[in-house]
């Protein structure tokens, strides 16, 4: 036996390890993205809901109290900073907080319903808020999924996942109004 | 919204996967939606205009019964063409870890990919040999759907993650108010599912039938499904044989019609279901359910309000839930209204509702769905062609 064959399982193994770590790159790649994308969702639902919350403000459907508390809480969601999650949580928080004290059941939702000019705000109020929680599960699933892949120790020590910041989950209160998703 | 929805098997072979596919795809087209499906199928005359042909299932043992999918190179050209000229704004795969198209779907594409799960598996094999596999498939898709409690429970125990339940629903006017489609003196007693299919427990039902001919000389058996006359009675006494109709397969008009005929729909399932679609069926042909205690089916029959339970297997209590339901016509006037109201909950309208919520969260700020061509060399180069050729009908007049 020629005394060079002891190379060959060793560069089978190479080969090995290098196709694992190409793969595990891959797999991170995709995390990342689907983390970006869920990400953005989300954030789109959140602006799209503040938006509304200033609209049904103005539109008077709701006692003045409730109005001012409304508009208030809109406008700290939608100028709290996109870099710092925890306060952006904290306000979306706020502001689910005044949607559902604001509708508690079904009876005031028909109340509103009555009173608004366009009914239809109501529907898509409900619409926003099932969507916010939505997306903030399937984003807080895919950190998840990526977190359980960047735990690994190849991809710590050789730092695969490259200078990507570790993902953050959205940690809010998303409860939608009870009085919109009553059946 | 233009929407992709993936079936794992074969279109012409009846089932619940196929049954919930062809619903939520008609359910959509009623809303104003564009809905493509790619399934497999053995016949393609079979299929209707919105459903693409996948290619011929092949028979492969899966979760404990033997399941007919597609896999194959032909199988993945076929995916790939179908998602590259699709355009759609989301893809829907079903039962994406099935050895089948889903998984090749999610392979394919990327962009927004939901996707539904409908067994609950018990630490199948498939999964934990396939774990990595699983993962290269589950990664890429943006939202999971469970169908039951059961399902979501089998991706948290096995995969990590979650996922959000919608339950499965049903086309109420497809059921409610058909002719009965066979007539008899005495009671109709029904059962509907694979004769051959243990799971589905057509023998515990056999096995109790004396008792119930015992009580009512008149009672009619009713089997309707797919499997072989000759086999089902072979181990039937001669005396109930007279009582038996055997309808076999039937569509699924027959099947509500079949289902409207019925005094007592009999469900002697032994494991295996993660649903039960088939009793809200029943329900909303009128008919009342009589069904094993399984964890799917107690939930359908709100407990027990809904329906009448017996334990798993136990052909006696069978027989007794049986009689005692055919004795009291005033149980079957109560169990019928109460079914028709529970049924409400699952009509598809409310289903297709809460999908297009699931739609919209994950295609927000998003493209289309297209080919995924990463890490795919072959993939790279074809598509630097299409490219190019592209190009050049572009600058064409």
């Amino acid at each position: 036996m020629p005394d060079w064959w002891w190379w060959v399982p060793v560069i089978v193994a190479i080969c090995l390890v290098g196709l694992y770590l190409s793969m595990t790159a891959g797999r991170l790649d995709r995390l990342h993205r689907r983390i970006e994308t869920s990400r953005y969702a989300l954030d789109l639902q959140l602006l799209r809901r503040s938006a509304l919350a200033l609209d049904l403000a103005s539109a008077g459907i709701f006692d003045p109290a409730t109005t001012v508390v409304l508009a208030d809480a809109a406008h700290v969601a939608r100028v709290a900073s996109d870099d710092d999650l925890v306060m952006r949580g904290l306000a979306e928080s706020d502001l689910t907080r005044v949607f559902v004290a604001a509708i508690p059941d079904e009876h005031d939702a028909d109340e509103l319903r009555a009173m608004a000019s366009d009914p239809s705000m109501l529907e898509d109020l409900r619409g926003i808020c099932v969507r916010v929680q939505l997306s903030r599960r399937f984003h807080n699933d895919a950190v998840r999924a990526c977190r359980q892949v960047r735990r690994q120790r190849l991809v710590r020590w050789l730092s695969l996942a490259g200078r990507t910041p570790w993902p953050h989950t959205m940690e809010m209160d998303d409860t939608p109004p009870p009085g919109l998703i009553a059946r | 919204m233009n929407i992709g929805i993936v079936c794992p098997y074969a279109w012409d072979a009846p089932g619940g996967v196929q049954a919930h596919v062809r619903d939520q795809a008609e359910t959509l087209m009623d809303l104003g939606h564009q809905v493509s499906v790619l399934t497999p199928v053995e016949d393609p005359s079979t299929l209707p205009a919105y459903a693409v042909d996948g290619g011929r299932p092949r028979a492969v043992p899966y979760n404990g019964s033997v399941a007919r999918l597609t896999l194959g190179v032909k199988a993945t050209a076929r995916v790939r063409r179908w998602i590259r000229e699709g355009g759609f704004d989301v893809l829907h795969v079903h039962e994406p870890l099935a050895p089948s198209l889903g998984g090749l779907a999610c392979w394919a594409a990327r962009g927004p990919i939901v996707a539904t799960v409908h067994s609950s598996v018990e630490r199948s094999r498939v999964l934990v040999t396939g774990y990595y596999l699983a993962q290269t498939v589950l990664e890429k898709i943006s939202a999971v759907i469970a169908v039951s409690e059961h399902a979501r429970r089998t991706i948290v125990d096995h995969l990590g993650g979650d996922a959000v339940l919608i339950p499965n629903g049903i086309r109420i006017d497809h059921f409610a108010g058909v002719e009965p489609l066979v007539t008899r003196q005495g009671p109709i007693v029904g059962f509907l599912g694979r004769m051959d299919e243990p799971r589905k427990g057509l023998a515990v039902l056999l096995e109790a039938f004396p008792d119930i001919l015992a009580r009512h000389p008149e009672a009619t058996l009713l089997l309707m499904g797919p499997g072989d006359v000759a086999d089902v009675l072979a181990d039937v006494a001669d005396r109930c044989r007279d009582s038996i109709v055997f309808l076999g397969r039937v569509d699924e008009h027959d099947k509500a019609r079949g289902l409207a005929a019925m005094d007592v729909y009999v469900a002697p399932n032994t494991g295996g279901e993660s649903f039960g679609i088939i009793l809200l069926e029943a329900m909303a042909a009128g008919a009342p359910v009589v069904a094993s205690d399984l964890d799917a089916f107690s939930r359908v029959l709100d407990g027990g309000r809904c329906g009448v339970l017996f334990p798993v297997g136990d052909a006696q209590a069978l027989a007794a839930a049986v009689n005692s339901v055919l004795d009291r016509p005033e149980e079957r006037q109560r169990l019928t209204e109460a079914g028709s109201r529970r049924v409400m909950v699952y009509d598809w309208s409310r289903v297709a509702a809460d999908l297009i919520d699931v739609y919209a969260s994950v295609t927000a700020g998003q493209g289309p769905v297209r080919e995924d061509l990463r890490g795919q060399l072959v993939g790279r180069l074809a598509s630097r062609r299409r490219g190019q050729g592209e190009l050049e009908s572009g600058s064409g007049p």
